[in-house]
């Protein structure tokens, strides 16, 4: 059956770019199978042209705000067009990682101690007393990082009381809410979780080796800096525990189709989840498609199944 | 699954892992998905590149950067000159005529290496603007036509920089030379610069402090005229100043002239090629004066060194594009160009005034700016603690873009500045864009205040000096501490 696919990448987000890498490798994936789609951007031509010219179903490739606080989703609901993914308000919990984290820990779900601050509180009350306050209750390293926003962009670990400030100021440059959270060391892996149909399942962990720490923004989009492992070197108990709270977490926060999953193993086997992607990366360097291929699966045809999923659900 | 992974099992004992083999329909083709156990980078290539290449990475920069081609933005980042003022439909009906049967045989064939002499013959005439003449030495015979000034700064760079060779150049410096150093493994040393241009007693120190470190300085690289990204000329007493002190260092002068006929008064200063001989290469384009999409500049060059940039050019892209070559020679030879830079000018210093008068009326005490008399870029200094680089993502989120100072050194320094254009964006545009970037200075000079944080290495250091007179924000005199 031929199906009329679009592709939404771009945006107005940090991550334009990596956006449109994702939004390209989609379109040539699913051309590989068979399937044609277009690509556009998220701007004042689309709704114009969804009106015009129908698509069966929309891929939401669009990182960043647009594409994932649930906005877009709103306005696709309201055009009546099917898009691939969660809804808009799984989307706009999952966007929000503080929010997200206290769903997750509700549902028994392991997630680093946090708090969240705007970054007035911290002008009513003193910067120095509430850091001071921060460090006494969870201690160092931490994590900062924006309370959304993705790609590593404005995060910071912080070893040291005396860089916590910088590191404020850093994040509140990206967003106005910080999410300070305890930082565990151990291995990042990310698992990506796909609903072909008989409910959603995890694909085979990615493991991250960034070649000097740090997965940063430089280490996530240069070929050659990190070094992944899918699947990820892992015992298999563990290995199957990652994979049952990866879709414990996909479906405490009510999400659908696919998503990633992103986790810390600790050296002794246990696992914490930092967040969940609604819209992962899908670029030549990102996880979700390792994942993919990992598992034998064919990236076209698994997004394929997803947009008849979309389409059908109508 | 292939390949010497794990045991299979490893990844899908979970019952509620995905199962792999037997999902109809999606399984890959053979081949898919394979990983050895060692991982992979996704680049086979990591241990082939050449050293040069170490160090490039992803930007962060360039990310944000990404949305800026977006209406919402108003960008005061890019150098993009506003070739909507040219005559189009007149250029549009040179160029095909370019391309159709009386001119095609030729504009569609290969140049001669050097360039085509018809154009040379017409970038000498626009060097004499310039001061830059027969008088004074200059003949077609030593231009040498290149892919814009970049290929000129890179030919230049290939003809004289071995690794570790030093480059003295101006704190700061044009980006894409400092580029070109770098992919030449050369060493950057910046030289001071004030509202004056490049300090003479500085460039005597600088020279010392190379020769003492046992390294030897090649050239000079230097934007006398409108710098980017300073905003500053070289004054007139300091031309002959600095001209001395290289002819005594025996130290090569690599003048970057591309903004020189866009002044917004009086005539350009004499080129300092137009007052030396030798010693000498000078460098500019047609991109500020017609059209950067054709991507035509020029090196003048003293006659043995001629010789070597043209073996240079054609081992590096043979000759230069004919019909590019074609395109600037018809349009200086039959289209009313002098007229046209007037235009350019007109529109730049109105541009100009409104990003020097937005400024003045609505950034916070303690920024400063330098004040071009020509030119695309002024040259911000923010109050102090500021950082540029790590305020970017504040002003890409309130729409507005510029360039951090830390681009243009070599060793990332200058974070206390950026560099504002003005080139491209309408007036109103440009007043929108100060207003939203003073927004986002006083913002952040809020959130410094918070947390009682100066950013590391936005101390201007070297990379600025305090002489000289700079804008400043209304009604606000910098206070002496701020350098």
């Amino acid at each position: 059956m031929d199906r009329h696919v679009l592709i939404l990448a771009g945006g107005l987000s940090y991550e334009r770019e990596v956006s449109l890498r994702s939004g390209r490798r989609v379109l040539d994936a699913l051309r590989a199978v068979g399937v044609e789609a277009v690509i556009r951007d998220a701007d004042v031509t689309l709704l114009p042209s969804l009106a015009a010219d129908r698509p069966d179903a929309v891929i939401i490739a669009l990182h960043g705000a647009t594409g994932e606080d649930g906005s877009l989703r709103g306005v696709l609901d309201l055009c009546g067009v099917p898009y691939v993914g969660c809804d808009a308000r799984a989307s706009r919990l999952a966007w929000d990682k503080p929010s997200a984290k206290a769903v997750l820990r509700e549902a028994g779900i392991p997630t680093p101690d946090w708090v969240a601050l705007p970054h007035d509180r911290f002008s009513e009350l003193g910067a120095v007393a509430v850091l001071d306050r921060i460090v006494d209750r969870l201690g160092l390293p931490l994590m900062v990082k924006p309370a959304q926003g993705g790609s590593g962009l404005g995060a910071a670990v912080v070893r040291d009381a005396a860089a916590l400030p910088a590191a404020m100021v850093g994040c509140f440059a990206y967003h106005q809410t910080a999410l300070v959270e305890q930082f565990v060391p151990g291995v990042d892996v990310a698992v990506s979780v796909v609903d072909l149909g008989d409910g959603p399942a995890a694909l085979p962990a990615v493991e991250i080796v960034p070649s000097n720490g740090v997965y940063d923004y430089a280490a996530r989009y240069t070929a050659g800096l990190t070094t992944w492992h899918a699947p990820a070197r892992l015992d298999p108990k563990v290995a199957a525990d990652l994979a049952e709270i990866a879709v414990d977490a996909h479906n405490a926060l009510g999400l659908r189709d696919l998503s990633r999953v992103d986790l810390i193993v600790s050296p002794d086997g246990t696992a914490q989840v930092l967040e969940a992607n609604v819209s992962p990366g899908m670029t030549e360097t990102s996880l979700l498609p390792m994942a993919v291929a990992a598992a034998g699966l064919d990236f076209g045809k698994v997004f394929a199944t997803l947009v008849t999923r979309a389409v059908e659900r109508g | 699954m292939t390949g010497s992974g794990p045991e299979p099992d490893s990844h899908r004992t979970s019952d509620r892992g995905f199962p792999f083999a037997a999902a109809a329909g999606v399984a890959g083709g053979a081949g898919s998905g394979q990983r050895s156990s060692a991982g992979t980078t996704l680049d086979d290539y990591t241990d082939r590149y050449a050293q040069r290449m170490r160090g490039m990475t992803a930007s962060e920069i360039r990310a944000l950067f990404s949305v800026t081609s977006r209406p919402e933005v108003v960008s005061l980042a890019g150098g993009a000159p506003f070739v909507s003022a040219l005559p189009l439909d007149a250029v549009g009906e040179m160029l095909g005529s370019l391309g159709g049967p009386a001119h095609g045989a030729t504009t569609l064939q290969y140049s001669g290496g050097q360039g085509d002499l018809a154009l040379r013959e017409r970038i000498c005439e626009v060097m004499a603007l310039s001061g830059i003449d027969a008088s004074t030495g200059a003949s077609p015979d030593d231009v040498v036509v290149t892919i814009g000034g970049q290929q000129a700064l890179d030919l230049v760079s290939r003809v004289f920089l071995d690794p570790g060779d030093v480059v003295l150049a101006e704190g700061p410096s044009y980006v894409g030379a400092l580029g070109v150093f770098q992919a030449a493994q050369a060493d950057v040393v910046h030289v001071p610069m004030d509202d004056d241009g490049i300090i003479p007693e500085a460039l005597t120190e600088a020279l010392a402090t190379v020769a003492r470190a046992g390294k030897r300085a090649k050239f000079l690289y230097t934007v006398p005229a409108y710098h980017n990204p300073a905003g500053v000329t070289l004054s007139e007493p300091r031309r002959e100043q600095i001209l001395d002190i290289a002819e005594r260092a025996g130290l090569l002068v690599v003048e970057d002239d591309p903004y020189g006929l866009l002044g917004f008064s009086g005539e350009p200063l004499p080129a300092l090629r137009s007052r030396r001989r030798d010693g000498v290469l000078y460098v500019s384009t047609f991109s500020k004066t017609f059209a950067p999409g054709l991507r035509v500049g020029w090196v003048l060059a003293p006659h043995a060194v001629r010789e070597k940039l043209v073996i240079a050019s054609e081992a590096q892209i043979l000759c230069p594009s004919m019909f590019a070559q074609s395109a600037i020679a018809t349009y200086f030879a039959s289209m009313p160009w002098r007229e046209q830079i007037k235009t350019f000018r007109e529109i730049y210093r109105e541009r100009r005034d409104a990003l020097l008068a937005s400024l003045t009326d609505l950034m916070p005490a303690g920024t400063r700016w330098t004040r071009p008399e020509g030119g695309f870029y002024v040259w911000l200094t923010l109050p102090e603690g500021l950082h540029s680089k790590e305020m970017l993502p504040r002003a890409i989120a309130a729409r507005v873009a510029y360039v951090p100072g830390t681009g243009f050194f070599a060793d990332g320094s200058g974070g206390s500045h950026m560099r504002l254009s003005y080139c491209f964006p309408t007036p109103e545009r440009i007043r929108e864009g100060v207003r939203r970037l003073a927004t986002v200075v006083e913002e952040e000079m809020k959130m410094r205040a918070v947390f009682g944080t100066a950013a590391p290495g936005a101390a201007p250091g070297v990379s600025w000096t305090p002489a000289g007179t700079f804008g400043a924000a209304a009604a606000h005199t910098p206070s002496p501490g701020q350098e």
